[in-house]
């Protein structure tokens, strides 16, 4: 098999992380180009500067939607990207938590800041239920269980009418904060952008940490990294439910915004969307996740205008970029730029 | 600081929207701009692909024929693949950027849910497509619709029922979307037409064989016709074991299969089925005196002459009405800004469209009564009217 790489946990120094080496101190132009600080930096600078290009609602709108998308696009990259574990079911429970929200402010007068948490525990509650019985499945199973969860939530969601309004789905009431509805392009995108923000900075201090290794070393090798002593179930179980988790707040943040659920949120192809905006992104990169789901929500709306013609022209460029970079968009270009650096260098 | 910001901006909006007004009133030849947000694409493409062909049609038509008030028609469509949330962006983009006068459009009662918080606020006509009931009940100020309701379905239903004097019925349901809301509809409308529900069974759409639960309604005492709400391939075979069973009271089925591709599956089984159906269907059987007949048959016409024979369907219909609907409305106020043209549709008044004659009030926005459905009864393989 393949050699086993990175390592899980190792007492030796030397292989403490893939950045840099425990004991030696980063250089400052290696902090700038490392991901939790320039990275960051990088993402703040252009979510900052991403108003004065807006000019009206409907491009807040479709900022917002690449912001939700991407909070569970992140999450995603977790368990697909780091851990390896294939969900299909994502959707299920971003509409989980989109529900949560709907259903407890309209029919409990429950406050939206407090139904966002509220759906958020229910939904970890779920997952790790859930979690622990399909995670001792792996490759097609887990794929299929998870698919199987997706569309258990969404038959659901369609069908209990008295509910959730069934298959034409329901309203949710704008959040009020003392006395001020919290409607607008402007005020959802600042929502949206600090949520974004401090989820990209959950990953990536996750990635960076014990838990993160863990998780590499169970990807390269499970066996492996439990012979290291890795306690491989404990560790998917827990990146599944933070995944759940982020795509149940996205989802209560994406039904608060658009004032409307419909079970559509859970259907299938929106948790293949998912999927596909992590492998279109590039698997393990938080930022190519970012990218990812940037991209795939931008591209329909630019080519809405070549009516009739606009699924077929998405469909190549999505076929041509995983042929020419099979690792995913950002990953292929860094390693691009850091061969180019190298030549340059020798 | 936020919030701040966000009056900044708010500010600015107003602003920007007062002079897009300003602009856009010194521009007379300007063209009227038509949102449209239909599903083209997907699962619910045979309701959006005839609608956007008939608004791009009949488009086409008024601008050759000098426009509307002088003024030509531009259609600016997007397709939403029936998705709630593509619709939304959708209409966001035809409100903000496209800033449209008119939004024609929404295939299914999904789309046009999700779009109405926005066309509200945003204060602009909107004429849906859609079927249910709960687009226009409660009435919103902006939103009016074009089709008939299920609810009017089961109304037509028992009304014939009522007249053959009939009273206890078994409903066989199916339990996909249409089936479960029309199925709703009927026990909540029975006891308006003194109708008195015996038996009440259901079946999946994915079902082969209906049998089990047709001989349970059919061993129920003093039982007098049986309603069958459903769509698709289910009341075909509803209809064969109906048969095969030998009952000997009356079959009813829904709107939603008033289409040959029914008959065709049921074959011989068909025969003497009743349901209710757009005057769309029996165009050409129409009594020639009727005054629905010109409209339906000029529409009909005009739609098979550019796709063919037999490709007319009731759904076209609905954008056709509603196109009408928007061309009448801007005559009779004689501009097209937002507030007079809805006043303008509110008012509408003995308007004759392919789903039937038309009369909005303040509190219906949609106009129709229980003339806009035919009678249809099953005779050697084709539809004869009954009335």
């Amino acid at each position: 098999m393949a050699t086993i790489k990175p390592s899980g946990y190792s007492k030796h120094r030397k292989k403490q992380t893939y950045t840099r080496r425990l004991g030696t101190r980063a250089t400052p132009m290696q902090m700038l180009f490392s991901e939790r600080v320039g990275g960051m930096g990088a993402l703040i600078l252009v979510i900052a500067c991403l108003p004065l290009l807006l000019s009206n609602n409907y491009q807040y709108d479709v900022a917002i939607t690449m912001g939700i998308n991407a909070i569970v696009v992140v999450g995603l990259n977790l368990l697909v990207g780091y851990a390896g574990q294939v969900s299909l079911g994502h959707a299920g429970f971003f509409a989980l938590g989109a529900y949560a929200s709907a259903i407890l402010t309209t029919r409990y007068g429950l406050h939206g800041a407090l139904a966002l948490p509220a759906g958020a525990l229910g939904v970890g509650v779920l997952a790790y239920l859930i979690a622990r019985p399909i995670l001792r499945l792996s490759g097609h199973y887990l794929a299929m269980a998870t698919l199987g969860v997706g569309v258990i939530i969404h038959i659901v969601l369609d069908r209990e009418a008295w509910l959730t309004g069934g298959p034409d789905g329901m309203y949710v009431p704008t959040i009020e904060v003392a006395g001020v509805p919290l409607y607008g392009g402007a005020i959802w995108y600042w929502i949206v952008a600090a949520v974004l923000i401090l989820t990209v900075w959950l990953a990536l201090n996750l990635i960076d940490s014990p838990i993160g290794r863990a998780l590499r070393g169970l990807h390269g090798a499970e066996v492996a990294a439990e012979v290291a002593g890795v306690d491989t179930t404990h560790y998917k179980v827990m990146v599944f439910v933070i995944s759940a988790v982020l795509a149940s707040v996205a989802g209560s943040l994406s039904a608060h915004f658009s004032e409307f659920v419909t079970p559509d949120s859970a259907s299938f192809f929106h948790s293949i969307l998912f999927v596909t905006m992590v492998v279109f992104g590039g698997m393990a990169s938080t930022f190519g996740a970012l990218i990812g789901a940037a991209l795939l929500t931008l591209l329909p709306q630019l080519l809405a205008d070549f009516s009739g013609y606009e699924q077929m022209i998405l469909g190549l460029i999505m076929m041509l970029v995983m042929i020419v970079m099979p690792r995913g968009l950002l990953p292929t270009l860094v390693g691009l730029a850091r061969r180019r650096q190298r030549e340059a260098r020798s | 600081m936020v919030k701040r910001l966000s009056h900044a901006l708010m500010v600015a909006g107003v602003v920007g929207a007062a002079v897009g007004l300003a602009a856009s009133a010194d521009a007379q030849e300007d063209p009227i701009r038509v949102g449209s947000f239909l599903a083209v694409t997907g699962p619910a493409s045979f309701l959006g692909d005839p609608e956007l062909k008939t608004l791009e049609m009949y488009i086409d038509r008024i601008n050759g024929a000098g426009g509307l008030l002088g003024r030509p028609l531009e259609l600016i469509h997007y397709d939403t693949g029936a998705d709630a949330n593509t619709a939304r962006t959708f209409v966001k983009r035809l409100l903000d950027e496209d800033e449209v006068d008119v939004i024609l459009g929404g295939s299914a009662t999904g789309t046009t849910m999700a779009v109405i918080p926005l066309v509200e606020r945003a204060e602009i006509p909107f004429v849906s497509f859609s079927g249910g009931v709960v687009v226009i009940d409660p009435v919103k100020p902006w939103v009016f619709k074009t089709p008939h309701t299920d609810r009017m379905a089961c109304g037509k239903i028992f009304e014939d029922l009522q007249k053959r004097g009939l009273t206890k019925v078994g409903l066989i349901s199916g339990t996909g979307g249409f089936g479960k809301s029309m199925h709703e509809q009927c026990v909540d409308v029975a006891p308006d037409y003194a109708i008195e529900i015996v038996a009440d069974e259901t079946y999946a759409p994915s079902d082969t064989d209906m049998v089990a639960q047709l001989t349970k309604i059919k061993n129920t005492e003093g039982l007098q016709a049986v309603v069958n709400p459903g769509f698709g391939q289910g009341p075909a075979i509803v209809t064969k074991n109906f048969t095969q069973l030998g009952f000997d009271v009356p079959l009813y089925e829904s709107h939603g299969v008033a289409s040959k591709k029914y008959i065709e599956l049921a074959g011989e089984a068909a025969e003497g089925v009743r349901l209710p159906a757009s005057a769309l269907l029996v165009a050409e059987r129409l009594p020639l005196d009727d005054p629905q007949r010109p409209v339906v048959v000029g529409y009909k016409t005009t739609y098979e002459a550019v796709h063919g024979p037999g490709s007319v369907s009731t759904f076209g219909g609905h954008a056709y009405d509603g196109l009408m609907m928007y061309k009448a409305a801007v005559e009779a106020a004689g501009t097209t800004e937002p507030a007079a043209v809805r006043d303008a549709l509110e008012s509408l008044s003995g308007f004759m469209g392919t789903a039937g004659r038309v009369t909005m009030s303040a509190d219906d926005h949609m106009g129709l009564d229980l003339t806009a459905f035919r009678m249809l009864e099953i005779r050697d393989g084709d539809w004869v009217l009954v009335e």
